[in-house]
């Protein structure tokens, strides 16, 4: 359960491009097609889904204030987290290549079709930034924190998946002349994200659930009503962007 | 050639406008967006970054001819890393409440595209003067995007700037308020910084028609 809830946050509420605005950069550049967005967003999942558990684990033992206790008792007073960032982004520039390597080697395909953007991976806000959140969120445990890489990368994934579908089709639009191209990209973003801000109340208990929410939900009898209502919208967006 | 010959304050102006990092090339957008809300966060970060990219592009400058060019990605990360450390410490030690404020999006100047791009189109192949006024002229650019964002959105969604109130009390009614103004709480919320870069784009490109895409 723990899982799932985290699950949807990361995809849904906390959304890397909506909610945080990570990886915009990539996110805006390969946009234009949906075939190369599908590559991109397929590797970014990939990538944050290795990354995340590894700087978990690189957080928990090495990095946090005292953390380096388990290696001798007297080093317990040490707090290496100012290191955390050099830590993090060699972490993640060495996976990418490794990552790179070990897929050319096993699986060409796979490489045709994710190669060309693993190395533009190592540097997008996405990744390190999944990293940094998680650590600033204090995630529980190895397993929480796959789930969280898991979750923003499919979200990242939605997200640029359906405004390459807008892009797309926006091209036979009579946009004025000054928006076409990077500025409709912006509002239209911006009016996305707005929709997005509604799922902030699709978790109950959570502290970001406004208060419409929690009035609209006295009306339903019970929890699992609530529950229901969360899937049936999910189903629903899954739907509308495919 | 002088110091700062024509050529040499073009490295400054062009970013200001026609090669604007963030509505022209499309680099750094993210931390752009998501700390505007407040003048000062915008203004704190726009020093951060031009001090990252000063000596950034400085020192990458120095070393461009040494590192072979199969790693020079993780030399410039590495180098990036070490300068953001500085400013997170710097933040901490002397602004607490903002780098609370600016919380992870300091750490993530170390991916922000616009300093990557520019070590990799700029001072990879020049001097170590014209790098460093290249890494100044795209932070003063990027600047002036962050500072424009932030004055409006401070301005509408709070009615202060600077965390001064300008536009009189909204509890009291006085100023604007007595009119029936009221603040519009959405410029706070994180998608309409999206929406403002946005007209800026427009009004920019509706200047300078040569912008214009297709």
């Amino acid at each position: 359960m723990e899982h799932i809830e985290l699950f949807f946050k990361s995809v849904f509420i906390d959304n890397m491009v909506f909610a945080t605005f990570l990886g915009m950069c990539s996110y805006l550049a390969v946009s234009k097609k949906v075939s190369t967005a599908i590559g991109l967003g397929a590797a970014v999942t990939f990538v944050l889904a290795i990354t995340v558990p590894l700087n978990w684990l690189l957080d928990q033992y090495i990095l946090q204030d005292g953390a380096l206790a388990w290696l001798h008792p007297s080093l317990v007073d040490y707090d290496l987290s100012f290191l955390s960032f050099i830590m993090f982004i060699a972490t993640i520039a060495t996976m990418v290549q490794l990552v790179e390597i070990i897929v050319e080697k096993f699986s060409p395909a796979l490489y045709n079709s994710l190669g060309i953007f693993l190395p533009l991976i190592a540097v997008n806000c996405a990744i390190l930034g999944g990293s940094l959140f998680m650590q600033s969120r204090e995630i529980a445990s190895i397993q929480l924190a796959t789930t969280y890489g898991v979750g923003s990368g499919f979200g990242f994934f939605l997200a640029i998946l359906a405004i390459a579908a807008i892009r797309e089709k926006i091209r036979y639009s009579s946009v004025p002349g000054p928006l076409r191209g990077l500025g409709i990209t912006f509002i239209i973003t911006g009016l996305m994200a707005i929709g997005f801000m509604s799922f902030g109340g699709m978790l109950t208990g959570g502290d970001e659930a406004p208060k419409e929410v929690l009035v609209q939900n006295e009306g339903s009898e019970n929890e699992n009503t609530i529950g229901d209502d969360k899937e049936e919208i999910v189903y629903e967006i899954n739907n509308d962007i495919n | 050639m002088g110091l700062l010959s024509k050529k040499n304050r073009q490295l400054i102006t062009d970013p200001l406008s026609d090669n604007n990092p963030i509505t022209v090339q499309v680099l750094g957008i993210c931390s752009a967006l998501a700390i505007t809300a407040e003048l000062e966060a915008s203004v704190v970060m726009s020093v951060s970054v031009l001090f990252v990219m000063g000596v950034g592009n400085v020192v990458i400058s120095m070393i461009r001819n040494i590192v072979p060019s199969k790693i020079r990605i993780i030399v410039q990360l590495t180098v990036i890393a070490t300068l953001v450390i500085i400013v997170d410490l710097v933040l901490k030690a002397f602004a607490y409440e903002l780098s609370k404020t600016l919380s992870v999006f300091i750490g993530l100047i170390i991916t922000n595209c616009i300093i990557m791009g520019r070590f990799e189109a700029f001072a990879l192949g020049n001097g170590l003067w014209r790098s460093f006024l290249d890494g100044i002229g795209n932070a003063f650019g990027y600047a002036v995007i962050l500072i424009i964002v932030g004055f409006f959105r401070e301005l509408l969604g709070s009615g202060t700037l600077w965390g001064i109130p300008v536009l009189g009390d909204p509890i009291d009614k006085t100023g604007l308020y007595a009119f029936g103004y009221e603040n519009n709480g959405f410029m706070l919320l994180s998608p309409m910084a999206l929406i403002v870069v946005g007209i800026i784009i427009w009004v920019q490109r509706a200047r300078s028609k040569h912008l214009i895409e297709e």
